[in-house]
């Protein structure tokens, strides 16, 4: 099914018999890991006929777009009034081996957020407004187009990173950002990663306002950026490099760009044999996380400050072959955090949630919630869990 | 504004109720005297009031739970209450409800500068948490007018805003975790130190919830190191329609004040009496703060200065000093006092697109005329954020309900252009019986199946947010 707008999508779910796997572009799908639900006679629902921009005020930092409309597209129609969405959408593509084009309402169903997220905030918070289908055919709005909004429940939050499991997204309207006249980034080369991260702790909590704060430990690199106007960007890498003791290499615009684009990318890991997990917990705690993984990581990526924590690990072959999911998750439990199973063979995935078990009560919430907005059970079932 | 009629089952249950409350909590945290529970009676929107059943003041989560169990096990409604500084009515109580003020849970729990959060009792005022971090160089950055008084529960129940949210976000942009107390008494933690949640993100949704999906007890806040300086710059215009212009065009620049705040001539007027902060008597003024080191603050301070003298401002004035950047923002910090010398206000909350600003501030002169009452703005230009002030005389029958209906046109006039009823205040009582100006059924049923999740038997402040039509069913089960 490739519903051409509203209307039509409101029939084909109203007319849906069985489940259904909603597809944006298909470029960051987490799929299946461990239900069988959505390997049987599935419908497949794809949303990028819905497309196009049905709003965009440059001077009011205002856009809003059909949830099938391309990344790509809106980012260079951003770009030509200088303007970009703040939250740098991660282009997985490379890391999951997919090929595709994203569409903005699977930015908005994966929460899909990148370095900046630190400085600016994830999707979510860029988001303010959505229009929906939820599972019964009924159209919601919630949010609106402007930048502050209370007027009732929030579900622009709730419908942000729910893959797909509470509705299908019609249309979205975000918050842009100018793009900035200058960028810089510090680089260090050769910091073990807990040294890596307390220098990143130091930027983080010093007044220079750092929109990226990574360490890729395979390359050994770990860097810092800040953007803005160009006197101040000058300003602050001296101040800051100041702070950090001296020494910082300064690496400025396009090759800047270049830098984050890989560490937005995780591009240190694509095309790697092994699974790959995406690790949240408090920053401080990601090395220690991967050191107590021990020899399972074959390498990781540390951005958000040390937070998040992207680690390529051995899959083990074998029947108890779990990519180190029930050591990693019991880790993560203890400092508080979550770990999602992003890349695996099909052998672990069948074992392995691929979204981190929650508590019971919150479990119980979120399954009242998904009864609510899709009662029949056919949105993306299975798929959070 | 209609309330439920109270459950009479209830009422008559008050000795029963109060004596199992005792059971859990200590005397000095049960106020059941009507002389005492009195104190309880209203919030900001000291309009309507109603004293409560009983007043609890529990001091830990536990006691939240024991005393949710309770009235959740005898069919009591529970209206959770923070410092009781809504201005919507959040806290106002019923005369069945038992009100749940979260006053005494004001300790710091953690504070972690490498990991940049603190956690606190929700009883805790806004400040105060800036206040606990401030000495090593943070600051908790949502900034609610009422920060002095308000506590962070009551941020996180209404998701407040600020006059420095256009650069740092609103409560949900700077709230990490929540421990909840549901109201059948079941204690639950949701986020944490982490971003981002691992599943459905019901830390967002919570936020902005005005207490009627659970009782937050705890809070891991995110805190940021604090900017090196900040200086404001005031601008003066002839009208109101070039000042939203200049607006536009700096925020077309790309540059990010933290704040951009505006006024009006009659809200000018009426604060230059009160405060004298040297405000040139115009028609519309900006206050546009940025914030760095002393060169970056020049340099952001000269483009926009630059942009302003594009619009043939009828005044410009830079702030060089402590002092002076004080006197700038003198006025626009007592514009409320000031309004409330002159009469009673009602302060409205609506948010409009900035490229509607002219047409709205015009239609809003032309229905004080309609209706015979003076209006002033002032309000946060850069997010679109209005706040008419009403002003009317409560003394004099009629009035309220005169202001009332002009203010839910205003309100209906930022539903049409494409905002929304409130930015930052809530909906409350104030706004509940509107809701459906800018929602449909279904949008509203939706929002509605949430607490029906949370709260099936609808006991958390039940006749708010939603119109008693659309709660009707759902209070009465």
């Amino acid at each position: 099914m490739r519903p051409g707008d509203e209307a039509e999508l409101v029939a084909a779910l109203r007319g849906a018999t069985g489940p259904l796997r909603i597809v944006g572009g298909g470029t960051r799908h987490l799929g299946l890991g461990g239900t069988a639900a959505l390997a049987g006679a599935e419908g497949v629902l794809e949303t990028a006929g819905m497309a196009g921009v049905s709003l965009y005020e440059p001077e009011a930092l205002t856009l809003v777009a059909r949830a099938g409309t391309s990344l790509a597209a809106v980012a260079a129609m951003l770009a030509g009034e200088r303007q970009r969405l703040a939250f740098e959408v991660p282009d997985l593509r490379g890391l999951l081996g997919r090929q595709g084009t994203s569409t903005l309402g699977g930015v908005v169903a994966a929460n899909a957020s990148g370095p900046r997220r630190i400085q600016v905030g994830a999707c979510r918070d860029s988001l303010l407004g959505v229009r929906f289908v939820d599972g019964a055919g009924a159209v919601i709005k919630n949010g609106g187009r402007v930048m502050k909004n209370v007027t009732g429940y929030d579900l622009v939050k709730l419908m942000a990173g729910s893959h797909g499991t509470l509705g299908v997204l019609c249309e979205v309207s975000f918050k842009v950002q100018a793009e900035p006249e200058a960028e810089a980034t510090l680089v260090w080369q050769g910091l073990a990663a807990e040294l890596a991260v307390m220098a990143l702790s130091t930027a983080l909590g010093s007044p220079f306002d750092v929109s990226g704060a990574a360490h890729v430990a395979g390359l050994g690199q770990t860097m810092i950026r800040l953007e803005g106007m160009a006197g101040s960007v000058a300003y602050r890498s001296r101040a800051l490099n100041a702070a950090l003791g001296g020494g910082w290499a300064v690496v400025t615009d396009a090759a800047s760009a270049q830098m984050w684009r890989g560490v937005r990318d995780v591009a240190a890991l694509a095309g790697r044999p092994g699974a790959v997990w995406r690790v949240s917990v408090k920053p401080a705690a990601g090395p220690q996380v991967v050191a107590a993984m021990g020899a399972r990581v074959r390498d990781a990526v540390y951005d958000w400050g040390g937070g998040l924590v992207w680690l390529l690990c051995d899959e083990v072959a074998g029947a108890d072959a779990d990519a180190g999911a029930s050591e990693l998750r019991r880790l993560v439990r203890g400092f508080g955090g979550h770990a999602t199973l992003i890349r695996a063979s099909d052998a672990v995935r069948q074992r392995v949630p691929v979204f981190h078990p929650e508590a019971a009560g919150v479990v119980a919430l979120s399954r009242g919630l998904r009864a609510k907005f899709d009662p029949r059970g056919i949105l993306n079932p299975g798929m959070m869990g | 504004m209609d309330m439920p009629v109270p459950n009479a089952a209830v009422l008559a249950a008050k000795e029963r109720i109060v004596a199992r409350l005792l059971q859990v909590l200590p005397a000095d945290a049960v106020i059941f005297d009507p002389a005492e529970t009195r104190a309880y009676e209203c919030d900001g929107l000291a309009a309507y009031r109603c004293p409560p059943l009983v007043a609890v003041l529990p001091r830990t989560t536990d006691e939240v739970s024991a005393v949710l169990r309770i009235c959740h096990e005898m069919g009591v409604p529970v209206v959770p209450r923070g410092s009781g500084t809504s201005l919507a009515g959040g806290a106002l109580p019923t005369a069945d409800c038992v009100i749940l003020g979260v006053a005494r849970m004001n300790a710091v729990l953690e504070t972690d500068y490498e990991n940049r959060f603190i956690r606190v009792q929700s009883g805790r005022t806004n400040l105060s948490v800036t206040g606990a971090v401030e000495a090593d160089g943070f600051f908790y950055a949502p900034d609610p007018s009422s920060q002095l008084a308000c506590a962070i529960a009551g941020n996180i129940a209404m998701n407040s805003g600020g006059a420095h949210c256009l650069k740092y976000g609103v409560t949900t942009n700077n709230l990490l975790g929540v421990t909840l107390v549901l109201m059948d008494g079941e204690v639950i933690e949701i986020g944490g130190a982490h971003l981002d949640p691992a599943g459905l993100d019901l830390l967002g949704v919570i936020c902005g919830s005005e207490g009627q999906l659970g009782v937050v007890t705890e809070a891991t806040l995110r805190i940021l190191a604090k900017p090196e300086g900040a200086r404001p710059v005031l601008i003066g215009f002839d009208s109101s329609e070039v000042a939203g212009a200049c607006v536009s065009d700096i925020i077309k620049a790309g540059i990010l004040p933290v704040a951009i705040e505006f006024m009006d001539r009659p809200c000018i007027r009426a604060t230059e009496a009160f405060a004298g902060a040297g405000y040139p008597d115009c028609e519309a003024l900006l206050i546009v703060e940025v914030e760095g080191s002393d060169a970056e603050i020049d340099e952001q301070l000269a483009r926009i200065c630059a942009i302003a003298r594009g619009h043939n401002p009828v005044e410009l004035r830079e702030s060089r000093s402590e002092a002076e950047a004080k006197k700038i923002w003198l006025g626009r910090k007592s514009a409320f006092g000031a309004m409330g010398q002159i009469n009673d206000y009602m302060c409205l909350d609506g948010t409009i697109p900035v490229s509607s600003l002219p047409l709205v501030l015009r239609r809003i002169g032309e229905m004080s005329a309609e209706f015979g009452l003076d209006v002033g703005n002032v309000f946060h230009a850069g997010d679109g954020n209005m706040h008419p002030l009403i002003l009317y005389d409560a003394n004099k029958p009629g009035d309220l309900e005169l202001c009332e209906a002009f203010g839910a046109e205003i309100l209906k006039l930022c539903v049409e252009v494409g905002g929304c009823l409130t930015g930052e205040h809530g909906v409350g009582i104030e706004k509940r019986d509107l809701m459906s100006v800018q929602f449909t059924a279904a949008d509203m049923e939706a929002q509605a199946w949430v607490k029906d999740v949370f709260d099936p038997g609808w006991l958390l402040n039940p006749a708010k947010v939603f119109p008693l039509a659309v709660s009707a069913g759902r209070r009465a089960r």
